[in-house]
């Protein structure tokens, strides 16, 4: 019988199972960021370990750095104003060089956020297990690797022994065929999946996106889709290694050279699913039909399409259904039934490991350029997600569409996406943003967050409300 | 970590689904490089009216007199009742830290996230997965009269309710056992350190490029 994407990256990981459905899969890239992994070195050292394999890893600080240019032009860690964010940035760096981890310092150009790094650096490669104490690492999974979120005793359980503890999860495809409509982004396609399954649709799954959709999508629009498969569920994001994938990859500079690419091409060619693979699940749907889409709620699966309204109570099937609308909306500030096209927004946040990558810069200014941000906008933040990406939008004149508008052009961190730094939402405030969660204080104590494309960030940042991006040109 | 073999204790209702471990714990107890102190901000946004200033001591705070946490009737208690796809989204085991500091040893829901539950097995915190039916009786039963007391005898797999009525469930045979026994996930797995080995000399032979020297 044939076998899934996800069945050969587990069997070619597998180093020992279990009776009992335990399993020991084989770690091969694990990235750290200074959030998560404090608590894991500080376990090592208690119990007198060290890292079993110090080529295995790469580490970044991103969740807590500042954006702020002037701050971060400030040299070394000094320059960083928020005392217990310094503490923390300088705990990673202290670690990395206690235990001898590769890092990307605060200072290097190639900083930025560890799921925008991994991939730039070549740090991810097709057929590998890639871990990170982030749930947002099914990112890399656009790559055809097993890449998923860990907890900190997980990474360093990581560290200490180059496996995980884990079971294996069950298949499921999900299929996009057809031909995305103009203006529609891979955000819109992740958006639109997430709510049809659902929050927990994928729970206890590893979630393969397939079709030609998929297939036509950059290795940027496929990142952004198994990002989001977290959102969904699944721990796992994945798409089939193709040509995209193996230009996308060559020449980076962790991808192997010479001989060594010519072996590694001969085995990355057959990470795909067998045309006979048996799914535990598997969903189609056509992405011909989809619409770019905003969440008007508080969790990704509360979602529609740009020309849709907000549900009614009448929508709801059960009593649970009704008490999360009725606490959403009260939450949200918004009325049933009221259009989307009709929400005007306060703030708008371009960013985060969802989409901050060139091409969604480039998909933003290409809708602002010529505009100004709205009156009633307050505030737009533009945030690259690495010092590499921030240079080649510059060096594109990208920076400058955004600031002629009104905008901040800022340093790469994962910013306001958990607004763990300074950049927030206030209370009561509507932000379109382009991260990845709209929960209940995500981007801040009371901050009303409503999940978008970059397109759809940049025409309600230069619209004042959700518009369909195809509607800015005619300005 | 703490073993988990059979615990008693008061039930607390937290009528919600898909609650997040943002909600759990918010992000600005995130900068903290330590494993502790996590419980005064359990669910800091729901159980405070006034916001969190890092100045100021958590006991001085003004408690949310309507969120059940702070509610007289449930004080003290150690099982929390939640609804489907508890501990969803970031993977943050500040979540499982937060609650176990609180006091909470166990949490009864008809479905988990799965990044949480595998955190939670990791702290001696048990995710208690029970019918939706059986939940649905759990939260009228706490909500009426003086609240529920439940025993969870993880060894025999099962909840004995206030009223004596017994219910079944079923945990992964492999998280149980290193919960009844506390023990350690790196102890087990170093103790394969053998098959780790020999795994390891045939994957860099057959995938040499895997272990590369990383070069900054």
């Amino acid at each position: 019988m044939g076998r899934t994407l996800y069945d050969k990256l587990w069997d070619a990981h597998l180093v020992d199972q279990q009776d009992d459905g335990s399993a020991l899969i084989y770690i091969d890239r694990h990235l750290i960021h200074e959030v998560t992994s404090p608590q894991a070195f500080e376990g090592l050292r208690l119990a007198g370990r060290s890292p079993r394999r110090l080529n295995a890893n790469v580490a970044v600080p991103d969740h807590n750095v500042s954006t702020d240019p002037n701050e971060r032009a400030l040299a070394g860690y000094a320059g960083v104003a928020d005392a217990t964010s310094r503490v923390q940035l300088e705990t990673l760096n202290d670690n990395c060089n206690d235990f001898n981890i590769p890092l990307i310092d605060l200072a290097d150009q190639r900083q930025g956020i560890v799921h925008v790094m991994g991939p730039e650096q070549g740090a991810t490669l097709p057929g590998m297990t890639i871990v990170c104490g982030d749930s947002h690492t099914s990112t890399h999974g656009a790559f055809g690797a097993l890449a998923h979120g860990i907890g900190t005793s997980e990474v360093e359980h990581v560290l200490a022994t180059q496996c995980l503890l884990t079971k294996k999860m069950d298949n499921f495809r999900v299929v996009l065929d057809g031909e995305a409509q103009p203006g529609v982004t891979a955000k819109d396609l992740a958006l639109a999946v997430i709510g049809q399954i659902g929050t927990a649709g994928a729970t206890g799954c590893a979630l393969e996106f397939a079709g030609s959709a998929v297939r036509s999508l950059t290795m940027e629009g496929r990142m952004t889709l198994c990002n989001m498969a977290i959102e969904a569920g699944a721990r796992a994001g994945m798409v089939a290694v193709d040509q995209v994938t193996l230009d996308y990859v060559k020449s980076r500079p962790m991808a192997p050279t010479g001989e060594q690419w010519e072996m590694a091409e001969k085995y990355w060619k057959t990470l795909h699913s067998d045309s006979d693979a048996v799914f535990d699940r598997e969903l189609v749907i056509d992405a011909s039909a989809i619409e770019p889409q905003v969440t008007w709620g508080t969790s990704p699966e509360m979602v529609t399409s740009i020309g849709g309204t907000v549900p009614t109570m009448d929508d709801m099937q059960d009593e649970t259904g009704r008490k999360s609308l009725e606490r959403a909306l009260d939450y949200m500030g918004l009325q049933q039934g009221m259009k989307l096209s009709d929400i005007p927004v306060d703030m708008v946040f371009i960013g985060s490991c969802t989409n901050a990558r060139i091409e969604d810069m480039r998909a933003a200014a290409a809708v602002v350029r010529g505009h100004k941000k709205a009156d009633n906008v307050e505030r737009v933040l533009v945030v690259p997600g690495s010092g590499l990406v921030k240079a080649q939008a510059e060096a594109e004149g990208l920076d400058k569409v955004f600031t002629e508008a009104g905008m901040e052009w800022r340093a790469p961190g994962c910013s306001m996406c958990l607004a763990m730094n300074a950049d927030k939402v206030e209370p009561g405030k509507r932000c379109a943003s382009t991260s990845n969660r709209n929960f209940e204080g995500r981007q801040g104590f009371g901050g009303r967050t409503h999940l978008v494309s970059p397109a759809m960030a940049a025409a309600a940042a230069v619209t004042g409300r959700f518009t369909h991006p195809a509607n800015v040109e005619a300005l | 970590m703490e073993a988990f073999r059979v615990h008693s204790g008061l039930v607390v209702p937290l009528d919600r689904a898909n609650v997040d471990t943002d909600l759990i714990i918010p992000k600005q107890f995130l900068k903290s490089i330590k494993r502790t102190g996590f419980g005064p901000n359990l669910f800091d946004e729901l159980r405070y009216l006034d916001p969190f200033d890092e100045e100021a001591p958590s006991a001085t705070r003004k408690l949310n007199p309507e969120f059940s946490l702070n509610m007289p009737k449930y004080a003290g208690a150690s099982i929390l009742l939640s609804r489907e796809n508890f501990g969803c989204g970031s993977s943050r085991e500040h979540a499982v830290w937060a609650l176990v500091q609180f006091g909470i040893r166990c949490v009864i829901a008809p479905s988990f996230a799965d990044i949480f539950k595998n955190n939670a097995f990791k702290s001696g915190l048990l995710p208690l997965e029970l019918d939706e039916a059986v939940v649905d009786r759990l939260f009228q039963q706490s909500a009426n009269g003086e609240g529920v007391n439940l025993t969870i005898d993880l060894d025999s797999q099962q909840v004995t309710l206030s009223d004596g009525a017994q219910v079944d469930f079923s945990v992964d045979p492999f998280r149980r056992h290193c919960l009844l026994e506390g023990l350690d996930d790196i102890g087990i797995t170093l103790q394969r350190e053998d098959a780790i080995t020999a795994f390891e000399r045939n994957h860099q032979r057959t995938q040499p490029w895997l272990f590369n020297e990383v070069k900054l």
